[in-house]
């Protein structure tokens, strides 16, 4: 378990040693890193516009100038799926900044103040999780009616439910505690409490749940984009890129193939990555998260 | 109380009051869906080629022009009686159409349940007594792959491979076993698999976890000191235990497995439950939107409640939260 420790970022040395001892963890990093520098590099690192088009080089198979083909419009898809994971990347950290610290606020006022305001947002939480996320994406995107906004609050009212839910629990745990009743007695309000003493020992789930819901929102936006309601055409998503691919699958199968593994390298890389997070920092969650 | 085990009778009351309550909360969720899209309802659900007399029309059958609460009033009882309403792209009773696609999915989705708790299970035992052997190491890095990879991908993939390539699978649609049983398990294999997958991965972990930490248990030490046979042990007494936090993540599961039916459905062309809700979305057709959050929520909360209370049958100290 984590050693004592002087001040609050000594054990850090600590946990990651322990995280990265495990190869698969490494092999997640390194996917991560990689997506995420080609992210940043795109406009220097792909070799087409991926909007341009070219009419006269359609559904071309890989070869020497396209290195992975071109789309029905002649858009190098090699281009498109590296702005795509700009894309992706964006929108993921985006809405699990916005999931993850609306979520987490309502966690912390309906742990902390408890009574009435805990019942309702609990119940509410509890409303908004048992729908299937799929289905409750496809209700607000309805409304809403598709692009870049609707992925924010469709995934993100998605994701932060679990967010409030994990902050009230370790709240409610955290207010039985001895530093807790001390620092009330010494006068301390109600929001220093809050910030200064209970939300820094809630981290280590908060960062396994944020590093595992930056797959699960890389998902989430492939699948709307997939179905038509998330990122729109001709932005390059890798989700809408397989929607894409889908009517010539036979005769250029890349286009649905490459943006597919994308996504699942991505997702296993922040799976693999939040999983030994977990391990690290408390290897009794294992198997519940 | 003075009986240790509690009461089982009250837990199940609070757990079904819990759920009643939830539902509410649901329903009027879904009915206001209605109500948060920018602009008029009605316009909107008819597109921009509707006359005003259609308009109008659609706004007094919906009982658009009354009070908020009056009209939930309204759409709740009809929604008790079983009237959904009639949709807009079909013209008929939502009710009528939602019986014809429900089964289906129904259908596909607890074969999908049942493969991935057969496989799923049967994997994770394996990894759990050949603990970082090859086998467990191959069998893990394939269940982190199987929550990873995009459903909708893996089914076009399957489209590709087995429809097209060796064209040993039709490529879309779906066919009743009482039509014709071996054509029907040609239709049904792909949309299955893909579908039962990610469950697949994921009761695969939770069951080598749950098994890993069984195995440590001192009961088991003492039925091997007692000199039982390996699958004894494993079969009758570290299973049995093991699969307490298994049978939770069946709620988790049918949230997964209805999400992914939206998913197959789409890919596969299915007419189930799933590809009507997207179409819907996409349609504008609010009416069975409503309606088919309502159905998969209440569902969703019904299997949810018998998870609950096998649950607090099953272990008895559960039943005082």
């Amino acid at each position: 378990m984590l050693k004592k420790s002087k001040n609050r970022f000594g054990n850090l040395g600590y946990i990651f040693k322990v995280m990265f001892a495990r190869k698969v963890v490494i092999f997640g990093s390194i996917i991560i890193g990689v997506f995420f520098l080609i992210a940043v590099a795109a406009p220097w690192l792909a070799p087409y516009d991926p909007l341009e088009q070219n009419l006269r080089a359609t559904l071309q198979p890989p070869s020497r100038i396209h290195l992975l083909g071109t789309d029905e419009l002649g858009r190098d898809t090699l281009s498109r799926l590296i702005y795509g994971a700009r894309i992706s990347l964006l929108v993921a950290i985006v809405v699990v900044i916005i999931a993850g610290g609306s979520g987490t606020i309502m966690g912390l006022i309906a742990g902390y103040f408890g009574g009435l305001t805990n019942t309702i947002i609990m119940r509410i939480t509890d409303a908004l999780m048992a729908l299937p996320p799929i289905v409750l994406m496809l209700a607000i995107s309805a409304v809403i009616g598709g692009g870049l906004k609707s992925i924010l609050f469709s995934v993100g009212i998605v994701l932060a439910p679990t967010y409030c839910r994990l902050m009230c629990g370790q709240i409610l745990t955290l207010k039985q505690s001895d530093f807790i009743i001390a620092a009330n007695v010494l006068g301390a309000n109600d929001v220093r409490i809050i910030i200064r003493h209970l939300l820094p020992n809630a981290f280590p789930p908060l960062i396994v749940l944020l590093t595992i819901n930056l797959g699960t929102a890389i998902m989430f936006e492939a699948t709307l984009s997939f179905l038509g309601i998330g990122i729109k055409p001709p932005t390059p998503s890798w989700g809408s890129m397989v929607m894409e691919g889908y009517r010539f699958l036979v005769k250029n199968p890349v286009i649905s193939f490459a943006p597919g593994i994308a996504i699942s390298l991505l997702v296993l890389g922040f799976n693999l990555v939040g999983d030994g997070l977990r391990d690290a920092l408390d290897p009794r969650l294992r198997g519940t998260i | 109380m003075n009986n240790y085990g509690g009461d089982l009778f009250t837990y199940i009351t609070r757990r079904l009051i819990h759920t009643i309550f939830v539902i509410f909360i649901i329903s009027f969720i879904s009915f206001s869906l209605l109500h948060f899209i920018p602009g008029d309802p009605a316009l909107t659900m008819l597109g921009p080629d509707a006359t005003n007399e259609q308009i109008e029309a659609l706004r007094k059958e919906l009982w658009l022009d009354r009070p908020l609460h009056v009209q939930y009033a309204h759409w709740l009882t009809k929604v008790i009686q079983g009237d959904f309403g009639k949709s807009i792209t079909y013209y008929e009773n939502v009710t009528s159409v939602i019986l014809r696609s429900l089964p289906i999915s129904l259908y596909l989705g607890i074969i999908a349940l049942g493969f991935s708790a057969i496989f799923g299970i049967s994997m994770g035992i394996i990894c759990a007594i050949r603990r970082a052997t090859f086998l467990d190491n191959l069998i893990s890095t394939f269940s982190n792959l199987g929550i990873a990879i995009p459903i909708f991908w893996l089914g076009l993939l399957g489209i590709y491979l087995f429809g097209y390539k060796l064209g040993w699978l039709p490529i879309q649609g779906f066919i009743w076993p009482s039509e014709g049983f071996g054509q029907s398990f040609l239709y049904s294999i792909m949309p299955i698999v893909c579908l039962g997958l990610p469950s697949l991965a994921i009761l695969a972990r939770q069951t080598r976890s749950s098994m890993l930490e069984v195995i440590q248990q001192d009961y088991i030490r003492t039925a091997k000191a007692k000199g039982l046979r390996e699958h004894t042990i494993i079969l009758r007494h570290a299973l049995k235990n093991a699969l307490i936090p298994i049978v939770t993540l069946i709620g988790v599961l049918a949230r997964i497995l209805i999400g992914g039916s939206v998913l197959v459905e789409t890919v596969f062309n299915i007419p189930g439950l799933g590809k009507l809700l997207v179409n819907a979305a996409i349609n504008k057709d609010f009416i069975i939107v409503q309606a088919g959050v309502l159905i998969i929520s209440a569902i969703t909360c019904f299997v949810n409640l018998v998870v609950d209370i096998s649950y607090g049958w099953i272990d008895p100290r559960t039943r005082y939260e």
